[in-house]
């Protein structure tokens, strides 16, 4: 048992490095959109995750309906259906407790690191279950730590309010990983920017990526299909 | 917006949030989603950080405008680069408000 949350902990490492400083920001953010260090808290503790807290922190900074938060929020974690569904072959006969509990701490960096450790085998369940929480706990620290430090950063310094914008282009990159996605990412950028001017309010968010999604997999299909010979 | 509703507020999402994560695990292990649906699903991040991003490097707040002159999309060259070579999300992330506050300062 010891072992095996080692295991975790010297595993969780890289992403807990990785979440320190944008957690920092995000809470830098978060004070300069007026919350305050118990509301980051409760942020962090109740939807834990990087992205969503990202949009959560800048659409409550423009006053969005709270209807458009949560359906964008809602949106932007569809991807972690694909990723809980890759894990859950890690975990035959494992009780609906445990996989409750291990599905709270699932990020795209958990399950990115998870997901190898798992394939390469010798992967306990606790060590995955440690690694979730540790990235948490990272989380949840540099967020709060961040609303207190944004009191003494003057607006704009070192550029943080890009902070956001360099978080989402990495984490686009990331999504990159073949011409259909670019493509599907050109077409969202393209109707994102004719619903920005078009629709009122943060809709065009969700209008820009189903449509784009759905461009994306017409096209790789009738694609596919002209590569087959009849 | 009180306590109570910013508390609501979080709940409602965290529900969002954490649903996404947990059924599939617990009710889909063992099965499959139907193959158009899983293909449409590993397009939306590509297209919802695309989607995020495009207003903000082209174009104005208020009034919403087109423009391809925001120190956002300049900033967005050296962040990308850095991405696609680095793919260190820390560092892309620092890389790249380093060079927006630059290019604060330079304007």
């Amino acid at each position: 048992m010891a072992g095996t949350v080692r295991q975790g902990l010297s595993a969780a490492w890289p992403i807990c490095l990785g979440y320190f400083p944008i957690g920092l920001s995000l809470g830098v953010l978060a004070q300069k959109g007026g919350l305050a260090p118990w509301q980051m808290a409760a942020m962090s503790i109740l939807v834990f995750a990087g992205g969503s807290q990202f949009i959560a922190v800048a659409m409550l900074g423009v006053a969005a309906s709270p209807v458009a938060i949560v359906s964008t929020v809602f949106m932007v974690n569809l991807r972690h259906l694909l990723m809980s569904s890759a894990l859950s072959v890690h975990f035959p006969g494992v009780s609906r407790r445990f996989l409750a509990l291990f599905a709270y701490g699932l990020t795209d960096e958990s399950f990115a690191v998870n997901l190898t450790r798992f394939s390469q085998g010798g992967w306990h369940r606790y060590s995955a279950l440690t690694l979730n929480h540790a990235a948490n706990t990272t989380w949840i620290v540099s967020t709060v730590a961040g609303v207190y430090l944004g009191q003494l950063v003057p607006p704009g310094a070192a550029g943080v309010d890009y902070a956001l914008t360099g978080m989402f282009i990495c984490l686009l990159v990331f999504q990159l990983r073949g011409p259909i996605f670019t493509i599907t990412a050109l077409i969202a950028a393209a109707c994102s920017l004719m619903a920005y001017l078009w629709l009122p309010g943060n809709a065009y968010v969700i209008v820009a990526s189903c449509c784009a999604a759905t461009a994306g997999l017409v096209l790789k299909r009738t694609l596919l299909k002209r590569e087959v010979p009849a | 917006m009180n306590s109570r509703e910013f508390l609501l507020l979080m709940a409602a999402m965290g529900a969002v949030t954490y649903l996404p994560r947990m059924l599939p695990l617990v009710a889909l292990s063992g099965r499959k989603l139907p193959s158009w649906f899983a293909e449409w699903l590993e397009l939306i991040p590509a297209a919802i950080l695309s989607a995020l991003i495009a207003p903000t490097l082209f174009a104005h707040a208020d009034p919403r405008v087109l423009t391809f002159g925001k120190i956002e999309l300049l900033a967005a060259l050296p962040t990308l680069f850095c991405a696609v070579k680095t793919r260190s999300l820390a560092g892309t992330v620092v890389v790249g408000m380093l060079c927006y506050w630059g290019l604060g300062l330079v304007k």
